[in-house]
């Protein structure tokens, strides 16, 4: 049997459709209204809430805790002040990603990891001769995240302590007597927080955040809307953009930093007073050019893709829901030169978008691609533009 | 005249046809001035804060039919085109009960079940037969139509077009498409649905904006157009723009800017300056000219013709057909600021019924004697409003807590026998609020502030002729290459250089774009010759 979230008792009531599916063993809603648009437009004009309880979560303390995270990860912790957080990802040797997640550092030898993957016994093997343990505290803590333009001001109501937060920062503060972490943190490429909250008091305080959001239209969001965001934001998803290296068959489900568009984490990658798991492989990798992908972003015409309906006949009735498999890319001579892993359309942009890996040379923005659907039964091709990520940025996201 | 006035095109309004037409003008390179009379742009587009924190989209209510093509080929999303889903449409009951349809199909059927079982498939049939007549409609809808008495190659391929496209349609699409285009709405329906609120709920969407009540043949064309909304792909529906329609059309003007357009707010255009039968500029009321060799009117037919430029230049079958030209607005609002959501008893708590347009139109005769009262100059006792609660969709609307409600009212005719609107405006505003407290037993308490505007406010607020919405009546004859007059539906006009870009002109009224769009096409065509 599934579990159930510590907030369940009260997401089960405000879902319509009952549509939970199944997030590492728990019961995670994938839509609570009849339309994935409209909690979707909860985040981007109003403020939404998802259920992000399921993480993974650890505790990684000790004296060596950020020489072994130094070590441990590919994006330098020694850049992170205690009150900040940073996503941040884990190659193998091979300079392949493992696994991503954001770790919150809370003194300088205290530091929280959440991640969507279970890596207790991969991070305790790796610990073993530093100075540092590793907790499984998952279950200790109900997490939320409540995201969107509106989000602020429903948080400032509870706690002022957070109206000074910076992107990626965060406070420990009180919301209903209850001791919370709250970060400027999201995966809605929007304005918005997340919460860390002791499970035993979990409904305690998202009672006092749903009367805080009421006046203000606050409602839940579950996964479909979640991958609508995300991918507006460009911000790649374990399991759907990529998979864990370590329990890849085959190098085609390998990809570096660099091929997954991460090589923003790597920044200091060149100073030999850090050798962290990896290093010397995607060192190699650029220098020697052998990236074999590029993560772009892409668009379709509204235009082109009316047409290809129209023109057979149908309607075009675009899906918002992400088509949840790889969409084959082709150039214009109808090889094939890379795939879509994630496409949908877009309400906010008008138009369809998806987060692809081409091959290098067809990835300059701006390059003509033809994108795989299927039509009136038959597979047609429709043209696509090549374009960076993200697809949507407001101000107010860090502002 | 100095080197500031010359432009190579003037765009007389500023509303969101003529927005439009000077952003594809502007985007063409033409260096475009749009004169707007009020001290905003948007013609009856706006919104207003005419209480702190309270948005009221004092005229137009919902991004209705605007094209899809305008959005993609002028980037508006650059521009902060942004279209809110509207996720329900919700009919209250005489007897308390409701019928409210949602996003979700199978959830629909179940609530169409509730009211008739027999009504399930019989409403997949309509939706389906209906689609088709859209689906063959919208090429005639998004073209420019020919124009039947000209010899420009441009219109003989047109006409060549639309012969071989109606040669497309079966039998039964050919004679559904001529059903609706004539007929009425109810009757259309009944062949369908046997329940009454469900058949209620179609043809209140025919009864928007027209004097024809659901009954009347005629009813059936003005349901098909509002039809042809499209959002996010999906034909037949309705969004509302971000800010509401004030906010679309500050995107519009945003995007004209951008391209280059200058927009004079304050300037209303007296009349047109001609030389020899051609647009050399305008003259504003305090004598201001402007020139350019080529001046668009957004305004609507009556005075596009007869008042900005001089009848006496015109050709006299020309004159004739635009004074027989029927506007008879016969529309009114009550914008509420309201303290709270108004209860809707049969629905307790829930308030997602909000999500789109509440139709308080409990069945069909209920409409048809609500139309009756303006065929005798008179408003209705009980009258139709299409409602909604526009902050209930965007919070920024209204200050956390409280609402706007909009409720455009049906039937309430531009000229009242015996009476003024200035003597039944607050009559009418209490007959439109007693039916939303019948309806919804807390209404009163929660009414903080109410905006009344009547046909007269929209024509003397907006310059739309005796408050029509749609810059002339949805009547076959005034529609396609009839609009507005036969021979003078291509955008042109007999003064050479002066074109009209305005609801009166193909396809129509709504917040659409589509004149606006095609007149600039003719504009910029002409100038290539």
């Amino acid at each position: 049997m599934l579990k159930q979230t510590p907030f369940h008792p009260r997401l089960a009531e405000l879902s319509q459709s009952q549509a939970w599916g199944n997030w590492a063993g728990y019961l995670s809603a994938m839509r609570y209204d009849l339309s994935t648009k409209h909690e979707y437009f909860g985040v981007r004009n109003g403020a939404g809430f998802f259920d992000t309880s399921p993480l993974h979560k650890y505790w990684i303390r000790g004296r060596d805790a950020e020489k072994f995270l130094s070590y441990a990860f590919a994006r330098d912790i020694r850049t992170l002040k205690p009150g900040r957080a940073q996503y941040t990802i884990w190659c193998d040797d091979s300079g392949y990603v493992m696994e991503d997640g954001v770790i919150f550092r809370y003194s300088s030898d205290e530091f929280l990891l959440t991640a969507a993957e279970p890596n207790l016994g991969y991070l305790r093997q790796l610990a073993r001769p530093f100075d540092v343990e590793v907790v499984d505290c998952s279950e200790d803590y109900a997490s939320l995240a409540l995201q969107g333009p509106r989000s602020r001001v429903i948080l400032e109501a509870l706690t002022p302590d957070i109206s000074e937060l910076r992107y990626f920062g965060f406070a420990e503060t009180k919301i209903a007597d209850t001791p919370v972490t709250v970060s400027r943190t999201g995966f809605s490429g929007d304005l918005g927080y997340e919460l860390l909250i002791p499970a035993s008091d979990a409904l305690r305080v998202f009672d006092a955040i749903m009367d805080a959001g009421r006046p203000h239209g606050l409602r839940p969001y579950g996964d479909e809307a979640l991958g609508m965001t995300r991918i507006e934001a460009g911000l790649p998803l374990i399991g759907v953009e990529f998979s864990s290296s370590r329990y890849a068959f085959t190098a085609d489900e390998r990809f570096t930093p660099d091929e997954l568009g991460l090589g923003w984490l790597l920044k200091g990658i060149d100073d030999p007073t850090r050798p962290f798991i990896g290093r010397d492989a995607i060192i190699r990798e650029r220098m020697e050019g052998t990236s074999r992908w590029r993560t772009v972003g892409i668009t379709v015409s509204w235009q082109d893709y009316y047409n290809l309906f129209t023109s057979h006949g149908l309607l075009a009735e675009p899906d918002e829901i992400p088509v949840a498999w790889d969409t084959m890319i082709y150039n214009d001579k109808d090889k094939r030169i890379g795939y879509a892993t994630s496409f949908m359309y877009s309400p906010v942009l008008q138009r369809h978008v998806g987060i692809a890996r081409l091959k290098p040379k067809y990835a300059e923005p701006g390059t003509e691609v033809f994108i795989e659907q299927t039509v009136n039964h038959e597979y047609i091709n429709v043209r696509a533009t090549v374009t960076t990520l993200p697809f949507y940025n407001p101000e107010r996201k860090t502002a | 005249m100095s080197d500031t006035h010359a432009y190579d095109a003037i765009v007389i309004g500023g509303g969101h046809n003529g927005l439009t037409n000077a952003a594809y003008l502007a985007q063409a390179g033409q260096r475009v001035l749009v004169l707007e009379q009020r001290h905003l742009v948007g013609g009856a587009a706006i919104t207003e804060e005419l209480r702190p924190g309270f948005s009221f989209t004092t005229f137009s209510y919902a991004l209705s039919l605007l094209r899809p093509e305008i959005i993609q080929e002028l980037d508006l999303v650059r521009f902060g085109f942004m279209p809110l889903f509207m996720r329900s449409h919700f009919a209250p009951m005489d007897n308390g009960d409701y019928f409210l349809t949602g996003p979700d199909a199978a959830v629909n059927r179940a609530e169409i079940a509730r009211h008739s079982k027999a009504d399930v498939d019989g409403m997949d049939r309509f939706l389906h037969d209906t689609a088709r007549v859209k689906q063959f409609i919208r090429p005639l809808f998004d073209n420019i139509p020919p124009n039947l008495f000209s010899d420009d190659p441009a219109d003989t391929e047109r006409m060549a077009w639309l012969v071989k496209h109606l040669g497309t349609a079966d039998k039964k699409l050919l004679h559904d498409t001529v059903r609706l285009l004539t007929g009425s709405i109810s009757d259309f329906v009944d062949d369908y649905l046997e329940s009454d609120i469900i058949k209620a709920t179609i043809c209140s969407a025919a009864c928007v904006g027209i004097k024809l009540g659901p009954m009347s043949p005629g009813s059936g064309i003005n349901w098909l157009y509002l039809s042809m909304g499209e959002h996010d792909g999906f034909m037949g529906e309705w969004s509302f723009h971000k800010g509401g329609n004030g906010g679309f059309t500050q995107v519009l003007a945003r995007a004209a800017t951008a391209y280059g357009a200058e927009i004079r707010l304050d300037s209303h255009v007296s009349s047109l300056i001609t030389e020899g039968g051609e647009v050399r500029g305008v003259v504003l009321d305090d004598g201001t000219e402007f020139r350019a060799p080529v001046v668009v009117s957004s305004l609507d037919p009556r005075r596009t013709f007869l008042q900005i430029a001089d009848p006496r230049e015109l050709p006299a079958d020309l004159v004739d057909t635009i004074q027989r030209f029927r506007f008879q607005g016969v529309t009114s609002k009550v914008n509420f600021a309201l303290d709270g959501i108004p209860y809707y008893p049969a629905l307790g708590d829930r308030t997602d019924q909000y999500g789109g347009f509440i139709n308080v139109a409990p069945s069909v005769e209920y409409m048809e004697r609500a139309y009756d009262a303006a065929k005798y100059g008179w408003y209705s006792e009980h009258p139709y409003i299409d409602a909604s609660i526009q902050s209930f969709i965007d919070p920024d609307m209204a200050p956390p807590g409280k609402h706007v409600m909009s409720c455009y009212v049906m039937y309430t005719p531009y000229k009242l026998k015996d009476s003024t609107w200035d003597a039944q405006a607050e009559n009418m505003a209490d007959r439109v609020q007693a039916t939303m407290q019948r309806f919804f037993p807390n209404f009163n308490d929660l009414v903080l502030q109410r905006e009344i505007v009547t046909p007269e406010t929209i024509e003397s607020k907006t310059g739309l002729s005796e408050g029509n919405i749609y810059a002339g009546e949805f009547f076959p004859h005034q529609m396609y290459f009839f609009r507005p007059a036969p021979g003078y539906s291509d955008y042109r006009t007999p003064i050479r250089g002066y074109y009209q870009c305005g609801s009166g002109t193909h396809p129509g009224g709504c917040v659409i774009g589509a004149p606006g769009r095609f007149a600039s096409q003719q504009v910029l065509a002409d100038a290539k010759r």
